[in-house]
């Protein structure tokens, strides 16, 4: 061999130890593995019918309990799935519809209607879902909520406008 | 030697006794006393013989054994409890109407089980205290304060888990907001959340993660480490208590007398076993464990609120950005805490409760300061400054982050320095101060977050939260 400074001894410690930390790395990896979070197919996380475009009043917010939703319509027609999981720490924000806001019970938090933060301390909006109007039927897709910095006037979707 | 071990054919009833019990009982000589306590499973956690000063009670005040005697009573309830209750969503409400009315002593063994729980955490923590204030950390003792360090944290680990299984309003939103903490960890955050939680959010795969933490690797890790941490205290011995004129207290000359721990030690430990016991148990027969309505994902209470014993850390989410307020600054706590024991010490604080005549009054000075303080700094927050709307143009992160814990380093470092020229302090004295007001600012905290926050977590005062 080559390099002669790597003695016979040293070789079987550096083998040795590469093994047992082999070992030990895929002992983790299926503990970590068999704990991992396992998806439960259920009524939350799939798309969800949530009726007539049309029945749904310009300025409303609809609760949708299963969904874990609010179907926000704002004044101007557009539409809005907002999460309703305070970003802050996880509470079911509820809508006050007297102030005209959501206003989270666990740390004051305010949102406003679109999700905009209004008090902190929630860091972000609140999450929206993806919204598709086909045929005048809206729909939410609960799968993945949607995390965004600022709420914008591109979140809205509108009935009639294909997306 | 052959004689004493010869079985005696003759006399079974002896012969049986003597293969269980080797030492004679009672032992007349102290060397007798000192192979009873050696050659016994449970007795050979201690030493044979300690000095005769640390067994003042005013110095350890048996916090430790308090604490392992909480572990054996929790253990025992706890197994108990696991026979009348199914961790499922579906049931575990029901289990727990059951336990309160059809189970007999259901109530009670439950009430054992919640308020040993809850002691144990004050108990642990004030036992982190004692041995701080009595200067027990020195060398070689330090690893050993790194281990009651793990312990404190397996033990609100353990509590924290242990809170969802009753499935009430209570547990489901205490465990929401507590769980969210991690989720503002940099980067691997949320992935931690949603393993622990077996999902994105609390549910049934949080039910199952949680009691088999509870009753399985928190307690098994608990007890392990708790051995390891007697163990320790027995090869380090305690440190021996100093009057603050620097003689050994309780002992006539500096000579220390050493006695055999049975039944010095041990019969101590008997009665203040046996009267904490009776106190818990009574006040485990007159006063229930809470229980609300059944857990509603769809409905958060007003105000929801986590544990008690997170309201310190709640409270400081209420003035910083989440990353600050659940990460950064306990972390920081958390580091400083385990560095502690590795700082220079006078070493003629050893034993002197709060060091010494002038580390006594710098811990009053600190202890009042945080008082008044930090009660201060909250009202402060709460209605006057608001420092992300003065800096709109910065991520609140850094308004509501960097910028206010800077200013609070600024203070300590401050305060630190003014003790040190004001009382002509040793660091060691001073070091002190800062930890009594850290500690006394934390307990303030926590009093504020239980006891005067009540609806939309708004300050008022205690008898409006109620």
């Amino acid at each position: 061999m080559a390099d002669k400074d790597v003695s016979r001894r040293d070789f079987l410690k550096l083998a040795w130890g590469a093994a047992g930390a082999l070992a030990l790395v895929e002992t983790g990896g299926v503990v970590l593995s068999f704990f991992s979070p396992r998806i439960v197919e259920g009524e939350f996380g799939g798309v969800i019918d949530a009726g007539q475009a049309d029945s749904f009043p310009p300025g409303s917010v609809t609760p949708f309990t299963q969904g874990r939703f609010y179907l926000v319509r704002m004044p101007d027609g557009g539409f809005l799935a907002l999460y309703r999981k305070c970003t802050h720490l996880g509470c079911a924000v509820p809508w006050n519809p007297a102030e005209g806001k959501f206003i989270c019970p666990c740390h004051a938090s305010s949102f406003e209607m679109d999700g905009q933060v209004i008090n902190p301390p929630a860091p972000r909006p609140l999450d929206r879902f993806a919204v598709s109007i086909v045929d005048g039927l809206v729909k939410i897709d609960t799968g993945t909520p949607i995390q965004r910095d600022h709420a914008s006037p591109a979140d809205l979707v509108y009935a009639g406008v294909t997306a | 030697m052959t004689d004493e071990f010869d079985p005696r054919p003759e006399d079974l009833k002896q012969r049986v006794w003597e293969s269980i019990q080797r030492d004679e009982l009672p032992p007349s000589d102290d060397r007798g006393r000192m192979r009873v306590v050696m050659n016994n499973l449970v007795l050979h956690l201690h030493p044979s013989k300690v000095a005769k000063p640390t067994l003042k009670f005013t110095y350890t005040w048996g916090l430790g054994g308090l604490a392992l005697l909480l572990i054996v009573l929790l253990s025992v309830t706890g197994v108990m409890l696991m026979f009348v209750y199914t961790p499922s969503p579906e049931t575990a409400y029901q289990d727990m109407l059951n336990l309160q009315t059809s189970v007999w002593f259901g109530q009670l063994i439950r009430n054992l089980h919640h308020w040993s729980g809850n002691l144990l955490v004050i108990v642990a923590f004030l036992h982190l205290l004692r041995v701080f204030f009595t200067g027990g950390f020195r060398t070689p003792r330090e690893f050993n304060w790194i281990l009651g360090l793990a312990l404190l944290l397996l033990v609100v680990a353990a509590n924290f888990t242990g809170y969802l299984l009753p499935w009430d309003q209570l547990a489901y939103w205490a465990v929401t907001v507590g769980s969210s903490l991690l989720s503002y960890i940099p980067l691997i955050g949320e992935g931690l959340r949603n393993f622990l939680l077996g999902g994105p959010e609390v549910g049934a795969a949080t039910l199952t993660n949680f009691y088999g933490l509870h009753v399985a690797i928190i307690p098994l890790t608990l007890m392990g480490i708790v051995s390891f941490h007697i163990w320790r205290v027995r090869k380090d011995t305690l440190t021996i208590p100093h009057t603050v004129d620097g003689k050994v207290d309780g002992d006539d000359g500096d000579r220390i007398e050493k006695v055999t721990t049975l039944p010095h030690l041990v019969s101590r430990e008997l009665v203040f076993a046996l009267v904490m016991t009776g106190a818990i148990l009574l006040w485990s027969v007159w006063v229930n464990a809470p229980l609300e309505a059944a857990a509603n994902p769809d409905h958060s209470p007003n105000p929801a609120k986590a544990a008690w014993y997170f309201m310190g850390l709640q409270e400081l989410l209420l003035h910083f950005h989440p990353v600050f307020g659940a990460i950064i600054i306990p972390a920081l706590g958390l580091g400083a805490l385990a560095f502690l024991p590795y700082q220079r010490f006078d070493l003629s604080a050893e034993g002197v409760w709060f060091r010494s005549r002038k580390g006594r009054l710098i811990a009053l000075v600190s202890t009042l300061t945080a008082l008044i303080a930090v009660p201060l700094l909250v009202l402060l927050d709460e209605y006057v400054l608001d420092l992300p709307g003065m800096m709109p143009n910065l991520p609140t992160i850094i308004s509501n982050g960097w910028i206010p814990l800077a200013v609070l380093l600024l203070l300590l470092i401050g305060y630190y320095d003014m003790i040190k020229r004001l009382f002509r302090s040793t660091a060691c004295e001073a070091r002190q101060g800062i930890f009594v007001l850290l500690v006394t600012a934390f307990i303030v905290l926590t009093v504020i977050g239980v006891a005067f926050r009540g609806e939309g977590m708004a300050l008022m005062l205690p008898w409006e939260v109620l």
